[in-house]
């Protein structure tokens, strides 16, 4: 089957009421084959089945991210930022810096601060609990992780919320230049500055992960040049994401009491609980490839040059991988989902990931016996990211 | 196809089938077997597919990449000699009948 035999669609993911709803969406792709064609964007093809999603993004020869892992390719167009040493980039380059993070992000990085993200979690759910009628978004699901992963990278207290506006940034460039990116990109210089001018070693204090980066610079592992580079992936990957991953999950605890009731009486369901809402409502909905070379997804021939959309979000509810993909289940063993992506390009911070939703929703199970939804919630729509402005919630004490 | 043989804490052997080039924790997982928990996935980022793989199949592996050193250094059961992420071990036609213990904890 050549390009043009497979199936299109005419569907835009970037519309609103996709960004609001994405769910009927993603069926409708799943269900048109095993790869398809969305008629607005002629020069991507788009996977929305777990198979041919996970196939894609564990085959880093075929299906490259050096051409930009949004929906403009590198290739034809300038990136609207430097290119990123880890995210956008392929062996033997990736190699080199992904080993360098892994080991600043590593498992026993993690028992280190595990007690300090603890501490800083339970603190700030107890302020939650004497308010009663919170915010989960304003007063807790933002402010856990701008507290914790800044401290760990050795930034500073001040002009924090630069990494917010970043992030939405980053995140909304890997879509079309529509009005999203317009409205965040307003902003791109000054933040921009504020963001290079605090991956600098004299802004970083000394041990913490920002400055182990120029310890692997020091020791010749990588250039003096690239280190900067590497600590503004700590800091436009490792905010927005988190964020809007305890947000999602505090999203499905509430509006799952059933399963809340589960995690008040067992608190220890607290990582799977995490590892769900990350299946169930996935904070990074979409990355992109490239071909490097004429290719094979599923029976589909597609050219050198293509951007392949992997629609992680679809395939993380793709009911030929998951039983009852629409129900949110904490008891599930939902390893497996990519919604932290999968391959040399999976995510490299995800072990302090699942420390911080597992802390935070640690905390919460022991103290509150019910959570509330108090009103309506918000979304802030972003091209990549599944992400809630607003979360009104009551915390029933328990 | 391969065929992969996990040694399991119990004492029971679990024989699994691996397509050609596929990791033996996909496999596993697959196969529901527990004791490879595999939270991340597959991308050598959580040390908790960690196995054991006997001594006469160890030659035949290629070497562990710096990233898989990293988290073999995190592993709960004690690292030795032959400590490998199964995540990281692909079935090829030479490594049919490997067998691997999965360790005690994850």
């Amino acid at each position: 089957m050549n390009i043009n035999s497979i199936p299109e669609l005419d569907i835009d993911p970037y519309l609103e009421e996709n960004l609001i709803d994405p769910y009927p969406m993603h069926e409708t792709i799943r269900e048109a084959g095993p790869v398809v064609r969305l008629k607005p964007y002629p020069d991507m093809v788009a996977c929305g089945r777990h198979a041919e999603v996970h196939a894609v993004l564990n085959d880093w020869e075929t299906f490259i991210s050096g051409a930009g892992v949004g929906l403009t390719n590198f290739n034809k167009e300038e990136p609207f930022r430097p290119k990123s040493l880890i995210l956008e980039a392929d062996p033997p380059l990736h190699t080199t810096t992904r080993a360098v993070l892994s080991r600043i992000l590593s498992p026993k990085t993690v028992a280190q601060i595990r007690d300090t993200f603890t501490l800083v979690a339970e603190r700030m759910v107890e302020r939650c609990i004497e308010k009663q009628e919170i915010d989960g978004i304003a007063d807790l699901a933002q402010p856990y992780p701008l507290k914790v992963f800044p401290d760990a990278v050795g930034l500073g207290e001040d002009g924090r919320e630069n990494l917010l506006l970043y992030g939405d940034m980053v995140f909304n460039s890997m879509g079309p230049r529509n009005a999203l990116l317009a409205k965040s990109a307003e902003r791109v210089q000054s933040v921009t500055n504020w963001i290079m001018t605090n991956c600098q070693r004299d802004n970083l204090k000394p041990n913490c992960f920002g400055d182990q980066i120029y310890q692997a610079a020091d020791s010749g592992e990588i250039s003096h040049d690239q280190a900067p580079m590497l600590v503004r992936s700590f800091l436009s990957a490792g905010v927005d994401t988190t964020i809007n991953g305890i947000g999602n999950a505090l999203f499905c605890l509430a509006h799952h009491p059933e399963q809340y009731a589960k995690l008040h009486a067992s608190p220890n369901l607290a990582r799977q609980a995490f590892e769900e809402a990350l299946r169930y409502e996935s904070t990074a909905q979409t990355f992109y490839r490239t071909t490097s070379t004429p290719c094979q997804i599923a029976d589909a021939k597609i050219p050198r040059d293509i951007k392949v959309l992997a629609l992680l979000a679809s395939a993380n509810r793709d009911p030929r991988k998951w039983d009852e993909p629409n129900a949110y289940n904490i008891e599930r063993r939902a390893t497996g989902h990519v919604g932290l992506g999968a391959g040399i390009h999976g995510c490299v911070g995800q072990a302090i990931a699942r420390l911080e939703g597992e802390v935070v929703l640690t905390a919460i199970a022991k103290k509150v016996k019910k959570i509330e939804v108090s009103g309506h919630h918000t979304r802030r729509l972003n091209n990549t990211l599944r992400a809630l402005e607003t979360l009104p919630l009551r915390l029933i004490p328990a | 196809m391969g065929v992969a043989i996990f040694k399991l804490p119990d004492g029971k052997d679990v024989s699994v089938e691996v397509p050609n080039g596929e990791s033996l924790m996909q496999a596993a997982s697959n196969a529901g077997i527990g004791g490879i928990i595999a939270e991340c996935g597959g991308s050598a980022m959580c040390a908790t597919c960690h196995v054991y793989v006997d001594g006469q199949w160890l030659d035949s592996l290629s070497a562990p990449l710096a990233n898989e050193l990293e988290m073999l250094d995190c592993t709960l059961s004690p690292r030795l000699a032959n400590s490998r992420l199964s995540c990281q071990i692909r079935m090829t036609l030479e490594l049919s009948g490997i067998n691997v213990t999965v360790p005690d904890a994850q």
